[in-house]
């Protein structure tokens, strides 16, 4: 699903975020990404949307080429991957079932086809009876699990996550690991971004862990 | 098909509901636009009525043929009937030398200074009526040219320079009112590009997400082209409305002074090949706009 080979990224400011980072994560597998904070978890993910170009090396997602992706062609790859913010980036004026309903209007599925979705998918993460609330009605916990629904509702065969537990309790952000670790049995391929090593020992996944930008670490293959 | 079209629907309900939801913001954008598409459009009005009651002075027009002197009743009056006989000709009347001169006499005041005169100074006159309103429209220069060339006449005249002069004038102001209105539609362009930038502005975050979620340009455009465009198309229906109110509250006055001209003109407004014309400036005025301020500030705003 994810290739990795020799990828680096130097940012305007001159500063090296990725390093010569080399892996291969296959199909329907689930890791964790980890490293202190400025080592480059964020940077990755950003190179996978194409939110940032890579400045050197290749990078294959889901069997398409990013090195030269065409800007017109990002929204239809962003399609196929489900993201979830730490900060959730929800519309905090649409209700949370138009939260959740906004890949389907995106990519321009039927009303009916729209509404049956969203329920399941709000169903998925518990919170089918609030769909006519406002996100500002819900809690941290509750308003990461909207974030969810609307990054699986597309059915994507990528789930990326980044620190989505940051902001919570450990029983919740346990919760929304299972929650991955769900989608994952249902054959979505995960990769979570976090600095939580409680996750990594207790749901024993393989890891990515970078330093200052640089590999020094990994359980799944290296390209 | 359908799915595409309940899609646009769609849309234009959201713009719609985005456009109530800032009623004052709305409203003040769309009076703007009112008031610059209501001056082009009621100047356009008024020149339009101008050229309505010339054109009815036009069938007033005579050409007075002034005969040689010494040109005889009998004659003269052959001259009047061979005339009459012509398509392009709806009257002729003859006025002797000694008509002319009582005319003279009785219009001038001079009646007892020209008592003095030893001879009648006046020429015989013969004041030719165009058919006007016919299936033909008659040239009436080459009348004129065509009178001239007769040889009991000494010099056809069209008394008719002050109409033509009033018509070159009216056709410099129209001109004018062209010109106003180009620079009132790019007024409007901006105003139009200015709100949309506002508003793009003020949903970044939300193009920000749609971004992310795999939304595309033309996507996160459309619904900014409708506001464009309803804007630009109510507005339009306001320039209307203030120029029909206008003409409304000036109906009075200008009643009255036509009937001073013993003519019982009615203003027209602006029919209806105009107004849809209005409606259609507005809308692709609100469309161009929008459509600028987009193309500019949609790319600058990149999910981070
Ligand atoms: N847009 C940017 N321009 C310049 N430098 C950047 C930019 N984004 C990140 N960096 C730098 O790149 C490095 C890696 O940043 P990144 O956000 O990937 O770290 P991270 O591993 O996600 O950290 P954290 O755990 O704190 O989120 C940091 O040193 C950061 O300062
Ligand atoms: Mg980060």
């Amino acid at each position: 699903m994810i290739q990795v080979s020799h990828l680096h990224k130097r940012y305007p400011g001159g500063h090296d975020a990725l390093r010569d980072v080399s892996f291969e994560l296959a199909d329907g597998q689930m890791a964790f990404l980890t490293g202190h904070s400025g080592a480059g978890k964020s940077t990755l993910l950003k190179l996978i949307t194409l939110i940032e170009r890579p400045s050197r090396g290749q990078l294959i997602v889901n069997g398409k080429n990013l090195g030269k992706y065409r800007r017109r062609r990002i929204p239809f790859l962003r399609r196929q991957i489900g993201i979830v913010f730490q900060d959730h980036k929800l519309l905090y004026d649409r209700t949370i079932f138009d939260n959740v309903a906004l890949p389907l209007i995106v990519s321009g599925h039927r009303h009916q086809e729209i509404a049956r979705r969203v329920r399941a998918a709000l169903d998925k993460v518990g919170l089918l009876a609030r769909e006519k609330m406002y996100p500002i009605e819900l809690s941290g916990g509750e308003q990461q699990r909207v974030g969810i629904a609307r990054a699986v509702v597309n059915r994507p065969p990528l789930l990326l996550a980044d620190e989505p537990t940051g902001n919570l309790d450990a029983e919740l952000s346990d919760e929304i690991m299972d929650l991955f670790h769900s989608f994952n049995q249902h054959g979505v391929t995960v990769l979570v971004a976090t600095h939580d090593l409680r996750h990594i020992r207790r749901l024993n996944m393989p890891i990515i862990e970078l330093k200052n930008g640089s590999l020094v670490r990994t359980t799944v293959a290296e390209a | 098909m359908t799915t595409y079209f309940l899609r646009h629907l769609q849309v234009l309900f959201q713009s719609l509901g985005r456009l109530a939801r800032t009623p004052f913001a709305s409203l003040m954008t769309i009076a703007v636009i009112s008031i610059t598409l209501a001056l082009p459009s009621g100047l356009h009005v008024l020149l339009e009525n101008a050229r309505a009651v010339t054109s009815g002075w036009e069938g007033g027009a005579q050409i007075s043929l002034f005969l040689k002197r010494d040109t005889s009743d009998q004659v003269a009056r052959a001259l009047a009937e061979q005339l009459q006989r012509s398509s392009r000709v709806a009257k002729v009347d003859y006025i002797s030398r000694t008509a002319a001169l009582e005319e003279f006499k009785r219009l001038s005041g001079f009646g007892q200074t020209l008592n003095a005169l030893e001879r009648n100074p006046l020429p015989p006159v013969l004041v030719v009526y165009p058919m006007v309103g016919g299936p033909t429209p008659v040239d009436l220069e080459s009348l004129v040219a065509e009178f001239n060339r007769v040889g009991d006449v000494e010099i056809a005249q069209l008394d008719m320079q002050w109409v033509k002069r009033l018509r070159a004038i009216l056709n410099l102001a129209q001109r004018g009112v062209v010109l106003l209105g180009v620079l009132l539609g790019i007024a409007v362009l901006l105003i139009m590009a200015n709100t949309i930038r506002l508003a793009i502005l003020n949903r970044r975050d939300e193009i920000e997400v749609i971004k992310l979620i795999g939304g595309t340009d033309g996507f996160i455009r459309r619904p900014f082209l409708y506001e464009g465009v309803l804007q630009g198309l109510v507005g339009a229906a306001g320039a209307w409305i203030v120029v029909h109110t206008t003409l409304v509250l000036m109906a009075d006055p200008i009643r009255r002074l036509a009937s001073l001209y013993a003519s019982g003109y009615e203003l027209r407004g602006l029919g209806l090949l105009a107004s849809l014309g209005l409606l259609a400036a507005g809308g692709l005025l609100g469309w161009t706009g929008s459509w600028l301020a987009v193309g500019r500030h949609l790319r600058a705003i990149e999910p981070r």
